[in-house]
């Protein structure tokens, strides 16, 4: 149940800055589809105006014009969220590998190396604890720019040790989804398998009283919204991302009628009951320390 | 039984068939001579060869074809062959009954157990009244609540998966498609009683894992069981959808795959030239098989059940852990 949908981000060819790369975008050049181009100015892909990239940096990698939320990355979430300097990173040991030999335009495993040189990530999941406005928490996220964020077997197992970790000490986890992906198709059914296996984790966490919030950001789709990231106590979502289970062009292609302009977007997911609350990024911290608050005493 | 719907690689099977026809037919009035009869004989030695030489060798995309034959036995079929009664349940109490997921208390043998399965319907009619097959959030729902019923009242639960995938509409996401697949994930992982999965044709992804957590999960020898169709795989990897071959085959989702990557426990024999040409012997080895595990599964108190469920979902998956300095393969 991948699904391949993204919202195109379009760029501006601008001269390249002097200034130092940050660590999590990769070469401008390539960079045509997510995330702040490097530049000083990007053009927004929510109302099309060229905005200063500083400015939208500063403001948490939102529109200061329209309040489009960008792409943010593994990394700058977790500074962004937690308190700084309090995550300590779990689970960097694990790596993944080809267990089917899957070739389609290019063999899976070069693929993985790739992807690995081009994001700087290891994989698509970030997992460890950490504090949020002081409060001890186990933190996941999914980082949409490794594969679509998809889920194999390293991601699936990573997010179960996350959740089988906060079972084990008591702790709140809170994981931040971004997925286009799904489960990941390089790696067959055992990708199908890592939904079934997260979900018991969460079952498991489930029954020991434990507090689960999920944190749904652009776009979350397919098998990882029909697993753990729909398995919050409380589902969290960031305006205007996308999130359903199936890819709006498998839908449209399938009811061959317009879609609702508003179709599957974190509003129309509250609007049908299935988000708790959508959340503006800049209060994202105050929002989730505030209801832990209700949740864990 | 005859088969309207032929598949292009069983072509050399009905040639033959078709010869041995004519060479009855011509002989239905007399005692056909020595000869003659050695040639039928040696006729019908040829195609139960055939037989097995093509279906033993099927390709990915040839299995594909296989387990969504038109003629292939579906959920109501087994019903009537495998059980002695099927008391059907509809409906989810929240919004409606999907067609495309049956639910009911079910006798096997003196076993009472309840029943969940996928039907994707034969006449166009039915077709469309179960949308091929494909559920809606209502069905997983409605499954979902059956299964805590039998938890309840202590009987053990049969999943038949036959799904090309769970419904991507409008309404399926209106309803929550994906909130109701995960919830049957994460609450099928914790039904207290015997759950036994059997992929009886299409094993389609998360619509086929909604109904697919259990203690003891198997394939019909010519099915598939995948994390996407070989066509969405075909039209995301390769661009195009014409490459579903390549896209099948490049997934290994067949039953000896799944059965080589620890995925599931058993592949079912089908009869000779698959299930297609023989609904009542395929309903009597998935009997015997049902009936077995269900003996063997039922000595176990539910905390074991559990946690043998949760183990089993818990290995699922192949990477590397590089400890210190040496790495070390972690096997399925
Ligand atoms: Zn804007």
């Amino acid at each position: 149940m991948p699904m391949s949908d993204e919202s195109p981000v379009t760029e501006i060819p601008v001269p390249a800055s002097s200034e130092p790369t940050l660590p999590e975008t990769a070469p401008a050049v390539k960079r045509t589809k997510r995330g702040v181009p490097e530049g000083l100015w990007i053009r927004c892909d929510g109302c099309k105006a060229t905005v200063y990239k500083k400015e939208v940096e500063k403001q948490l990698n939102v529109c200061p014009e329209c309040q489009h939320h960008f792409y943010v990355s593994g990394q700058k979430r977790i500074e962004q969220l937690l308190d700084p300097d309090s995550f300590e990173e779990w689970f960097t040991d694990l790596r993944s590998v080809d267990p089917l030999g899957f070739v389609d335009r290019k063999p899976y495993a070069e693929r993985l190396k790739d992807e690995q040189k081009r994001t700087g990530l290891r994989e698509a999941c970030i997992a460890g604890r950490g504090y949020l406005r002081g409060r001890p928490l186990v933190f996941a996220l999914t980082d949409s720019a490794f594969i679509m964020g998809s889920m194999g077997s390293v991601v699936g197992e990573m997010l179960t040790r996350s959740i089988e970790k906060a079972t084990e000490l008591n702790l709140p986890i809170v994981i931040v989804s971004g997925s286009g992906g799904g489960a990941r198709m390089h790696e067959g059914i055992l990708s199908l398998m890592q939904m079934g296996k997260v979900s018991a984790a969460l079952a498991r966490l489930h029954e020991a009283g434990g507090l689960f919030i999920s944190v749904l950001t652009n776009p979350t789709m397919g098998g990882v919204a029909a697993s753990f990231a729909s398995l919050g106590d409380l589902i969290l979502a960031e305006p205007n991302a996308l999130v359903g289970f199936a890819g709006p062009r498998v839908v449209a292609a399938t009811v061959k009628q317009e879609l609702p302009p508003d179709f599957q977007t974190s509003e129309f997911m509250q609007k049908h009951g299935f988000v708790d609350r959508v959340v503006h990024r800049a209060d994202l911290r105050s929002e989730i320390s505030r209801v832990i608050d209700y949740c864990v005493r | 039984m005859a088969i309207t719907h032929r598949l292009p690689f069983e072509r050399p099977i009905y040639d033959l068939e078709e010869k041995l026809q004519t060479l009855e037919n011509q002989w239905r009035a007399d005692v056909p001579t020595p000869e003659v009869r050695e040639e039928i004989r040696n006729l019908r030695l040829e195609i139960n060869r055939l037989k097995r030489d093509i279906f033993d060798n099927l390709d990915a995309w040839e299995t594909v074809q296989v387990a969504r034959h038109a003629e292939r036995p579906q959920t109501d079929d087994y019903l009537e062959l495998v059980f002695d009664e099927f008391v059907e349940l509809h409906g989810d109490k929240s919004f409606g009954d999907d067609r495309a997921i049956r639910t009911g208390f079910a006798k096997i043998e003196d076993r009472k157990v309840m029943f969940i399965g996928q039907q994707k319907g034969k006449t166009l009619k039915e077709r469309a009244e179960c949308f091929y097959g494909c559920p809606h959030p209502e069905g997983y729902r409605k499954a979902l609540a059956k299964m805590q019923m039998a938890a309840k009242f202590k009987l053990p639960v049969i999943c038949f998966i036959d799904t090309p995938g769970a419904h991507p509409g409008i309404g399926a996401e209106e309803r929550g498609q994906a909130y109701n697949i995960a919830l049957n994930l994460r609450e099928m992982s914790r039904i207290p009683t015997p759950i036994i999965c059997v992929v009886i044709g299409e094993g389609g992804s998360g619509g086929a894992l909604g109904i697919g957590i259990g203690d003891h999960i198997a394939m019909l020898q010519h099915t598939y069981y995948s994390v996407i169709s070989p066509e969405g795989c075909a039209g995301i990897l390769w661009k195009h959808s014409k490459y579903a071959n390549l896209a099948a085959k490049a997934l290994k989702f067949t039953s000896k795959d799944l059965l080589k990557l620890g995925v599931i426990d058993d592949v079912i024999q089908e009869p000779l030239g698959a299930a297609h040409r023989d609904h009542r012997s395929m309903a009597a080895t998935l009997k015997s098989f049902l009936v077995r595990g269900f003996k063997s599964l039922s000595g176990l108190k539910p905390n074991e059940l559990l946690d043998r469920r949760y183990n089993k979902f818990r290995k699922m998956g192949v990477f590397e852990e590089q400890a210190a300095t040496e790495l070390v393969a972690k096997p399925a």
